[in-house]
């Protein structure tokens, strides 16, 4: 027994001893994991379809994305993912080989070089003040004429050369308090016009010499109504805006600086007027209004009268106008009917010219159109043909040419706010969906390229062949689950309201849907999407249902606004139902219970202090009110910095309230103090973690019993002055403050302060540690702390007699309320990069060690062993605990470019990191989402439990092959051998 | 981890061998209003490298303080932050295939601006702001190459080598046997019915 322990504790040694570090081979690329880049939802396009050189078009996006894409396939020739605080404004192309972006609130300019997206120059503008900006790019450019780019924002109008970014000059428009509407550049001429208002009831009109900034003329109105919303220039000595009652056109000339104003009535041109508003679109001699529902196109006449020329019902997205030949301006138009879009291309100027009518099959899960970008080219007749960018509700864009989608790109999914897992149906009998393995000689074949391929006697086209077997093999794109659990699918909920199931094997979407509100109310009509819960996860007594989860949207951006359930059928993508409930949102817990068709317990915390359960079933009711006394829950309020814990009270008194509303009484507060602590982070566990072992055998056979608690959080506090950035505050001001509280009884079971340190506080808690990663100013480095936290209550039970005459608290109940006594142990390191998250790999039992994932600042991520992070960690470590696999200690963690996940790809925009268990212990996925979207399988200790895809059949083949014939060889040999010695 | 310290080492000197072919002094430049300023450093990426990540200037990012800005790379691999206030920031390079330690950076107020620099991995101090990665990453494990070794180590390897010794030295073996202790055995083992195969191997001992 004793030689057993023996063998199996040296071989743990042997087995520990190795750090066992993610690596992989390039050829094994793509084989567990998948890529995708988006660039999220389009903002502006310019189109840049030039005779020579690829056709592309330029976009500015949401996510802050400026990127070229080919025209032909959709695809990225190059992106860059700006900061997160640095929004574009304007997109635009100057001198036929630069993309000039203006972001930041019109105070960053940059240019790209068109074909490969290196940056050319930037230019930082002076800016005072928060205003709306704008960027003009001149379009007739000449080359031995340098016109400059004009930029108004933040109170100042600047002149950049488009040559180099330099600042030609600058007028300061703060004092007054001018905002700059229009920019007009007539061609052949140094005279630039400016149009703006002042204090929104002023037309001023500046006229600036191009070349110097000079003002030459200035002329101002005021306009006793005010003005208001958009502008539409109609040309180029007019435009058009509303006044402030939203019901007067006020058309404003300003021929060779003289301003002059003509008002119309709404009411005067369409009959039932309401409150109208301007569509942006730049059509010449022409004006888009929008008034109940309706798009009225209003013309301009040459004396500023104006007539109503055409109107379309249902609501209309359109295009800016785009010159076609013989001076000709054309403008494109998309509405829905039924299951079609139409597209319609007409000139400005006689609407009856229908240059293009083109009706396209529209999936109803992209919803509406909302933008459209038109760009047009020469067919080989010599005629106009037309393709269409747009942009649809779902973030989705699309290029249309010839009354079809060429390719459409599903932007939804740059901006993903939470994703869960989904399993996928059992293969029914006698349904094969596949069918997978063929003859045995080809299999034979397979085996025997890879095993040259392992050897690397492979020719190329072998390595090309191998790849290709690898790529397909193994079924590993089929819809039915499997028996490791490695096909699975990731439900992911978008910013959009769509919701998308993605297969782990190659990430495609199996199938996606758009929230509505059932009520398609006008207020409601296109909800949000806030988050996603497993509603139904059937397994024992309910296998014939399909499993379902939650769908949280809102209607509006704030917390009151009412919300709207979905629930989702996984399988199929269908809706099972939905709900506009009345009450709002706060806080969706999902409790511990379920129903007898394996329905999960919901809560839903309003702003009221109500909770509401669902399912609203009676049978839920009754397990509820079973539980009702075990049911608490916690807020934190930030600003305040107040965290509060509450209980069950009574159900909900007044007559709106139905029986699954229940009122709920307060049961502890832990307030910080708000001149010396700011909370800035929060975490628990997650609920649905599997903890293996309570007990920790350390190497002088001691045990340590883990304190795993559901009910811990942990709080992370900073000086409100060390709240801001890095850089502003010195290492005296600010120190950092973490907690560990009980959420039944709000308990403070630990505190830790690090003063001289900072935010922002990234974490990770998972069994009984927390790991954290934080700036330390004194050092100037990262830091990342760990907290273990151990129960010494149980650390009594060590005595085998006790155990037997069953003297020992190991059956007693835990309860949040009996004292526990807590040993924590904690450990400091340094870490080179900044953090954007931070999360855990998860295994089916908790057997597998685990690994911290670290989402860094350069959207890769990092695998490291928990084991880095393990505060029993000593400079010199006794034979025994090297033997348990304790690391030196080193003051910083390593960073081995090999354990990187992401291996040489990005996630750009990496905002967060799922895992979930597959069926197999050793072997965990890997969700990440950002602007990008990054898949992977992961086993941190090595796949112990299955053999790898390298592992080569054909060799182990030849082998007993091998061992066959020989033993046969010495068989004959020996019969004969035999034989002979007979005959002697 | 024997590989990777190898060609981590590797690649350094290969580095610091290349990086030596310019130097173009670049002061720490820093000007502006009362209270904030501007740093401009540069980035100089060794021009070719054993591994084959191409070192692309489109493809960098510098990071101020965590986040709260980020910019890109002129095609010379200048850097510009601007709009900076006094007081001690942090700034990192991110680039694929490489490894930027942080650098502190103190901006000082009293000097209109003069900038500090330090790199915080080595906490080497720098007189002008040019970044160069401390080492190149490999994100690969390498291929072994082909090895007989490796293959006759395995454990199959040992298998089949195992038979081979038996099959061809164990007859040389039983040569040298004198023949009437052979016969012996041979004659108890008969009579206990073994396969003539397994009398071999008693022989060997």
């Amino acid at each position: 027994m004793a030689m057993a322990v023996r063998v199996y504790l040296l071989l743990f040694v042997f087995l520990s001893s190795a750090i066992v570090s993610f690596s992989l081979y390039e050829d094994q690329v793509g084989l567990m994991d998948w890529h995708q880049r988006y660039i999220g939802k389009v903002k502006h396009a310019v189109f840049h379809t030039q005779k020579t050189g690829r056709k592309r078009v330029i976009v500015s996006t949401e996510e802050n994305v400026v990127a070229s894409l080919d025209l032909r396939r959709g695809e990225i020739f190059w992106r860059h993912v700006l900061g997160t605080k640095d929004a574009i404004d304007g997109v635009d192309i100057a001198l036929g080989k630069y993309v000039i972006t203006l972001s930041s609130q019109g105070s960053m300019l940059r240019a790209w070089n068109l074909p490969d997206g290196q940056m050319v120059w930037e230019t930082s503008l002076h800016s005072a003040q928060q205003s709306k900006s704008l960027l003009s790019v001149p379009i007739n450019l000449k080359v031995d004429k340098d016109y400059p780019i004009l930029v108004f924002g933040g109170g100042y109008l600047h002149a950049v050369s488009a040559v180099d970014g330099e600042v030609l000059w600058k007028k300061d428009f703060t004092a007054e308090g001018f905002e700059v509407q229009r920019v007009l550049q007539p061609p052949e001429s140094s005279i630039i016009y400016v149009l703006g208002f002042l204090h929104s009831s002023e037309a001023v009109v500046y006229q600036i010499d191009s070349k110097t900034g000079e003002v030459v003329a200035q002329k101002s109105m005021v306009f006793p109504g005010g003005f208001s919303g958009e502008i539409s220039s109609v040309s180029s000595d007019k435009v058009v805006v509303l006044d402030s009652t939203r019901s007067i056109l006020v058309t404003i000339g300003f021929l060779d600086g003289d301003i002059s104003f003509q008002k119309t009535r709404i009411s005067e041109l369409v009959e039932d007027s309401g409150n109208a508003e301007i569509l942006s679109p730049l059509l010449s001699n022409m004006l888009a209004v929008k008034v109940n529902k309706r798009t009225i196109f209003v013309r301009v006449g040459g004396n500023g009268k104006l007539e109503v020329v055409d109107s379309l019902s249902d609501e209309t997205a359109m295009s800016d106008s785009l010159p076609v030949a013989d001076d000709q301006v054309a403008f494109a138009s998309v509405h829905h009917e039924g299951s079609k879009i139409h597209l319609m291309v007409k000139l400005v100027d006689d609407l009856d010219n229908v240059l293009l009518r083109e009706s396209i099959q529209m999936d109803q899960h992209r919803g509406r159109v909302h933008k459209v970008f038109i760009n047009n080219y020469i067919k080989t007749d010599r005629s106009n043909g037309f393709r269409a960018l747009i942009v649809m509700e779902d973030h989705s864009l699309l290029l249309l040419q010839q009354g079809a989608i060429v390719w459409s790109r599903e932007e939804g999914l740059a901006s993903v706010t939470d994703v869960t897992t989904a399993e996928l149906p059992v293969e029914k009998d006698g349904v094969s969906v596949a069918k997978v393995e063929h003859t045995l000689v080809d299999w034979l074949k397979g085996h025997m390229l890879k095993l040259k391929g392992s050897l690397l006697l492979a020719s190329p086209e072998d390595v090309v062949a191998i790849q290709e077997m690898r790529m397909k093999s193994s079924g590993r794109n089929k819809l039915t689950r499997d028996h490791n659990g490695f096909r699975k699918l990731f439900i992911a909920l978008t910013r959009a309201g769509k919701l998308f199931a993605l297969h782990t094997g190659d990430g495609r979407i199996v199938w996606s849907m758009l929230l509505t509100s059932p009520s398609n109310s006008e207020a409601c009509a296109r909800p949000s999407g806030i988050s996603l819960y497993q509603w139904q996860v059937p397994h024992h007594h309910a296998m014939d249902e399909n499993p379902s989860v939650l769908v949280v949207g809102r209607c509006g951006s704030d917390s009151s606004a009412p919300a709207v359930l979905s629930f989702v059928d996984v399988y199929t993508g269908k809706e099972i139902s939905s709900s506009d409930i009345a009450h709002s949102v706060v806080q969706v817990m999902p409790l511990p219970f379920t129903d007898s068709t394996e329905q999960r317990l919901h809560l839903i915390a309003d702003t009221d202090g109500h909770v509401h359960l669902y399912p609203k079933t009676s049978e839920a009711l009754s397990i509820f009110q079973r539980e009702f006394q075990n049911v608490y829950w916690y807020t934190v309020e930030g600003d305040d910095g107040i965290i509060r814990g509450h209980a069950m009270k009574s159900s909900c008194a007044g007559e709106t309230a139905d029986e699954y509303c229940f009122t709920t009484r307060e049961l502890w507060t832990v307030v910080f103090p708000s001149e010396s602590e700011k909370i800035i982070s929060t975490l628990t566990r997650k609920p649905n973690e599997v903890v293996h072992t309570q007990a920790k055998v350390s190497t002088d056979q001691d045990v340590l019993y883990k304190y795993v608690s559901r009910n811990l959080l942990f709080v992370a506090t900073v000086s409100p002055k060390g709240a801001g950035e890095i850089g502003s505050v010195t290492p005296e001001e600010s120190a950092l403050v973490v907690y560990l509280i009980d959420t039944i009884t709000g308990r403070i079971l630990h505190r830790l302060s690090h003063q001289g340190c900072q935010g922002p506080v990234h974490a990770v808690f998972s069994e009984n540690w927390v790991v954290y990663h934080y700036f330390n100013l004194r050092a100037h480095k990262y830091e990342v702390t760990v907290v273990e936290i151990y129960d010494q209550s149980r650390a009594e039970n060590k005595n085998v007699w006790k155990l037997i005459l069953g003297k020992h608290n190991l059956t007693a109940p835990i309860s949040s309320y009996s004292r526990p006594e807590m040993l924590t142990k904690s450990q400091s390191y340094f870490f080179s990069q900044s953090v954007k998250t931070i999360a855990v790999t998860s295994t089916a039992k908790g057997i597998t060690s685990k690994q911290l994932l670290i989402g860094t600042m350069g959207d890769q991520i990092l695998a490291l062993d928990k084991r880095f992070v393990d505060p029993r960690r000593t400079l010199n470590p006794s034979q025994a605990e090297k033997e348990e696999g304790i690391i030196p200690l080193t003051d910083s963690l390593p960073i081995i470019p090999q354990s990187y996940i992401t291996h040489s790809l990005k996630v750009e925009g990496l905002r967060g990191i799922v895992t979930a268990p597959s069926k197999l212990e050793s072997t965990t996925h890997v969700f990440a989402y950002g602007v990008d979207l990054f898949y992977t399988r992961l086993a941190p200790s090595k796949t112990y439990d299955s053999l790898t895809d390298d592992f080569s059949y054909a060799l182990l083949l030849i082998t007993i092959v091998a061992l066959v014939a020989a033993i046969y060889i010495t068989w004959v040999l020996s019969e004969k051998k035999e034989l002979s010695e007979k005959w002697r | 981890m024997a590989p990777i310290l190898r060609s981590t080492s590797l690649i350094a000197l290969l580095v610091f061998q290349i990086s030596l072919f310019f130097f173009v002094s670049t002061l720490p430049i820093s000007s502006g209003s009362e209270d904030s300023y501007t740093i401009t450093g540069r980035v100089r990426i060794p021009a070719s490298t054993a591994i084959g990540h191409a070192a692309k200037f489109s493809n960098i990012k510098v990071v101020l303080n965590g986040g709260q800005n980020i910019t890109f790379l002129r095609p010379d691999g200048y850097f510009t932050f601007h709009k900076v206030p006094a007081g001690t920031h942090l700034i990192e390079v991110y680039a694929l295939g490489f490894f930027f330690s942080p650098v502190r950076v103190d901006v000082s107020a009293r000097h209109h601006g003069k900038v500090q620099a330090t790199l915080t991995e080595t906490r080497r101090s720098l007189t002008e702001l040019v970044l160069e990665p401390l080492r190149a990453d490999q994100y690969y494990e390498m291929r072994e190459p082909f090895n007989v070794m490796a293959i006759l180590k395995s454990p199959m390897g040992l298998m089949v080598g195992f038979m081979v010794v038996v099959v061809f030295l164990m007859p040389k073996l039983m040569e040298n046997i004198d023949p009437e202790e052979m016969k012996r055995t041979q004659e108890e083992l008969r009579n206990q019915g073994v396969p003539s195969l397994s009398s071999l191997l008693p022989a060997s001992r």
